[in-house]
């Protein structure tokens, strides 16, 4: 009955298929991601139903949106924080989780670390700018004309 | 010769199909951010801009994507807390299945209303004007 028992993953025995790679660091990162995508994962419940709930059950839904309807919703700072935090979750909890499935799928040490550069490097950039976006937004652009919302000065 | 495991405690039944379904929703959305994140910084770009390229996202095509993503979101939600429960719960391993079916009794009851919403405002905007 022995071929019915399913050895420990990495345990190298006759029937579990040689493990490669090398050790584990030892230090208790990997646990702190294990928890934090629980964590993150169940405010982003919260921050992304809301998000698409006002953006696309409110109102005229999709239609809605516009310059107009972003400029009014970052003019209220509750709006800024709930976007800034959903975009750092999301975008944190979303390169750990493709971070895992590198770490699955890509069995060569130089193909592994290539793609997570690639992963780190496009999320770093994402994070950045949306945050910046959030912040340096101009509801009432000089010289702009279509769109805008009520609020801005009438050139 | 190194033979396959041959167990079948978890492959190929509900417990493999939900982690494939909670992977590829993952990944999906996760593009998907990427990009949302590019077209929403258009608004530092200018109005018209932005106005322009989000145009794109009323039409009934992009309307059947919208409601394909917010399919993916759900699903991954609500599947997300089924592997919370069976990480933290005494029980949640042993009635893994009976959670799934639970996550998508969820997922139908969130999405049959969602989709009456969304795809009237899609259609009716995009065949009767305003
Ligand atoms: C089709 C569905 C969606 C629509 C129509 C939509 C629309 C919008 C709009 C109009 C904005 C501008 C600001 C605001 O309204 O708060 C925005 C920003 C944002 N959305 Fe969405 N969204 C959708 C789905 C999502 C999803 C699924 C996520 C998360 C995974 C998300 C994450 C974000 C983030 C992080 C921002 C801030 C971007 C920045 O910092 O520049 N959105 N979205
Ligand atoms: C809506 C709330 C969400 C919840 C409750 C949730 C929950 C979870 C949980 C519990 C895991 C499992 C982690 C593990 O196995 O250790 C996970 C994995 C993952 N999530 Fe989410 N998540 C959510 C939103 C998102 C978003 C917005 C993205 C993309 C930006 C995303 C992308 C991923 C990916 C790529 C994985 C890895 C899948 C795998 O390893 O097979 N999730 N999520």
């Amino acid at each position: 009955m022995s071929s019915n028992v399913i050895d420990a993953p990495r345990s190298n025995s006759a029937e579990s298929p040689k493990y490669k790679r090398s050790k584990g660091s030892g230090s208790s990162f990997e646990m702190f991601a294990w928890l934090f995508m629980r964590l993150s994962g169940v405010v982003l419940i919260v921050l992304i139903f809301g998000h698409l709930f006002v953006n696309l059950m409110l109102g005229d839904g999709i239609h809605a949106i516009d310059f107009g309807f972003v400029a009014g919703k970052w003019s209220n700072p509750f709006w800024q924080f709930w976007d800034l935090a959903m975009l750092w979750l999301a975008m944190l909890h979303g390169t750990n989780g493709v971070r895992t499935i590198i770490n699955d799928y890509a069995e060569r040490s130089g193909t592994r670390i290539t793609l997570k550069t690639v992963l780190f490097v496009a999320s770093a950039v994402i994070i950045v700018l949306g945050t910046l976006v959030i912040f340096t937004f101009d509801p009432c652009p000089a010289g702009a004309v279509v769109d805008l919302p009520s609020f801005c000065p009438v050139p | 010769m190194p033979t396959k495991p041959a167990g079948t405690l978890y492959r190929g039944r509900e417990g493999m199909w939900s982690w494939v379904g909670h992977r590829i929703t993952g990944v999906v959305i996760f593009v998907f951010l990427l990009v949302h994140v590019l077209d929403t910084s258009l608004v530092r770009v200018s109005p018209e801009a932005y106005t322009a390229v989000i145009g794109a996202y009323k039409n009934p095509i992009m309307g059947l994507g919208e409601a394909a993503l917010v399919a993916a979101i759900v699903f991954h939600a609500f599947n997300g807390l089924r592997i919370i429960a069976i990480d933290f719960w005494k029980k949640g391993p042993k009635y893994q299945r009976q959670l799934l079916w639970g996550v998508l009794a969820l997922w139908a009851v969130t999405m049959i209303p969602f989709l009456i919403r969304h795809l009237t405002i899609v259609f009716s905007n995009f065949f009767g004007g305003h």
